[in-house]
């Protein structure tokens, strides 16, 4: 099986660096402005673009998480998996702009999820999707907004995104696969 | 996990998952809509042969904000009075379609029963059984202890190692001793238990636990972190365990001038229904260290985390 690097941690930086940017652009600036990252990995993620987007803007825009567990529409076809904690605006996010950060947008499910959990924290005005990598098939109607890096990909392959908070190094792998 | 029988048999680390998952329910239930939709399309039953009332809504609320159809058994007025068997009655709750049993029996063991039998494939959650174990009481009494005294934040991933509990009341009836007996003790926690020799549990020197006849003795020596005062259970008490009551308030009850001598972080928890006067005064049990409303809205959360991990998964393979 070969493993391929698809992004290095300067890619990566350069990738969510660009997606802050165009963040900003389209939200023209930092008003009503609510990243939440999707755990384990889009939350990592969520954190560097806030962070970013603070030196940029010269104010301190935090970072949120949302777990989807409870949410998931396959929850009865996998062994029981562990909740993760959310962590939402005390002020609640009625009027907002939502920006779900996610590291791979594949089926599409992930985010139906979080756009189903999103509806019980409250209305925002609008959502939008950024993800570090998109590798198309998508089985529902959803797409991103920003994207790190277009993947196209076969079923069959493996993409891993690794990153420094949790798997000690930045890189994004691609793997398997029929050659 | 399948069922959830007792604690004596359940390890560290599904304790701490069942305890960490809880503090995520609970974070669901300070928001507006407190409703998820986890386990819709799930039918849980209560299946109730005792009376009781807050065990019993704490479960349906837990299973309705997980969106699951809750249907309500009670022995009385059912065909449990007519004679029917646990047998016969499982197998009508099988043939319903139900995913998860919630029972409380008078008979211990019978929550065993029902998941070993082959009668029934759902996963069974014990909800108190005669004077066995209370297991979701134990739990949701020891997400309060850690609530308590580490914080919400702090307390995820932490078990309860070095923190001093002491049981005081009658033990020999009380599953909700037992049960807090075994999970406390794998949680790393040192347990004692306070009570005159006749209300002790028969085999307790066995046990993993202090024994002590004196609560001034227990107070002074073990330094409790927590004081948990157990329900004089007169319903049980046929036989003539102490002289009077008055004579138990003044042994062995949280009267006023023994609170007043406890430490101002020192839990008091009582899992209720209180007898005022006998085992708990009004001030101990309306005082800040009291936890006794938290308790019943942590069983909320403890009970829907023990439904969210029995009942959402593929099924395991039925052994």
């Amino acid at each position: 099986m070969t493993t391929r690097t698809v992004l290095e941690s300067a890619d990566i930086a350069r990738a969510l660096t660009r997606i802050s940017h165009e963040i900003l652009e389209a939200n023209k600036g930092t008003d009503g402005l609510v990243l939440v990252g999707i755990p384990t990995r889009g939350s990592y993620l969520a954190q560097r673009i806030a962070a970013t987007i603070s030196r940029i803007e010269g104010r301190e825009i935090p970072a949120y998480q949302l777990d989807i567990t409870m949410y998931r529409d396959d929850l009865a076809h996998h062994p029981t998996r562990p909740s993760q904690p959310t962590e939402m605006p005390p002020a609640g996010i009625d009027g907002a702009t939502v920006v779900l950060i996610d590291d791979v947008l594949y089926s599409g499910r992930t985010v139906r999820a979080a756009l189903d959990a999103l509806n019980d924290h409250g209305r925002p005005r609008i959502v939008r999707l950024a993800t570090l990598i998109d590798r198309g098939h998508r089985e529902l109607p959803i797409r991103a907004d920003y994207i790190g890096k277009n993947l196209p990909s076969a079923k069959s392959e493996r993409i891993s995104v690794r990153l420094n908070e949790c798997d000690g190094s930045d890189e994004v792998t691609i793997s398997g696969g029929a050659a | 996990m399948r069922h959830l029988l007792d604690t004596r048999s359940l390890s560290r680390d599904d304790a701490l998952l069942i305890l960490d998952t809880a503090e995520d329910m609970s974070a669901t239930q300070q928001r507006e809509v407190k409703k998820l939709p986890t386990l819709r399309g799930k039918t849980v039953v209560n299946l109730f042969y005792e009376d009781s009332t807050r065990t019993r809504i704490s479960f349906e609320a837990a299973a309705k904000r997980l969106s699951a159809d809750v249907i309500n058994f009670s022995a009385k007025g059912s065909s449990v009075s007519k004679g029917e068997s646990l047998k016969d009655t499982a197998q009508t709750l099988q043939a319903i379609g139900a995913d998860g049993v919630v029972i409380r029996h008078s008979a211990s063991g019978a929550p065993a029963r029902l998941a070993s039998s082959g009668w029934i494939e759902a996963g069974v959650l014990n909800a108190g059984d005669g004077t066995h174990e209370h297991p979701t009481q134990a739990l949701l009494d020891a997400f309060t202890m850690r609530r308590r005294l580490f914080g919400a934040d702090a307390s995820r991933g932490r078990d309860l190692d070095g923190i001093s509990v002491v049981i005081v009341g009658d033990l020999a009836h009380s599953r909700v001793a037992r049960s807090n007996l075994w999970l406390l003790t794998t949680l790393g926690a040192r347990v004692t238990f306070v009570a005159p020799e006749t209300l002790q549990p028969y085999g307790s020197r066995l046990w993993p636990v202090t024994v002590r006849h004196s609560l001034d003795e227990a107070l002074r020596a073990d330094a409790p972190d927590v004081v948990m005062l157990l329900r004089v259970q007169t319903e049980r008490m046929h036989a003539a365990f102490f002289p009077n009551e008055r004579e138990y308030a003044r042994n062995w009850g949280l009267d006023d001038a023994r609170f007043a001598r406890l430490p101002e972080r020192t839990l008091v928890m009582h899992p209720g229904p209180m007898n005022r006067g006998l085992e708990i005064s009004s001030a101990a049990a309306d005082s800040a260290s009291s936890t006794v409303l938290e308790q019943v809205a942590n069983g909320v959360s403890v009970r829907m985390a023990a439904l969210y991990l029995l009942l959402s998964g593929e099924r395991e393979a039925k052994a």
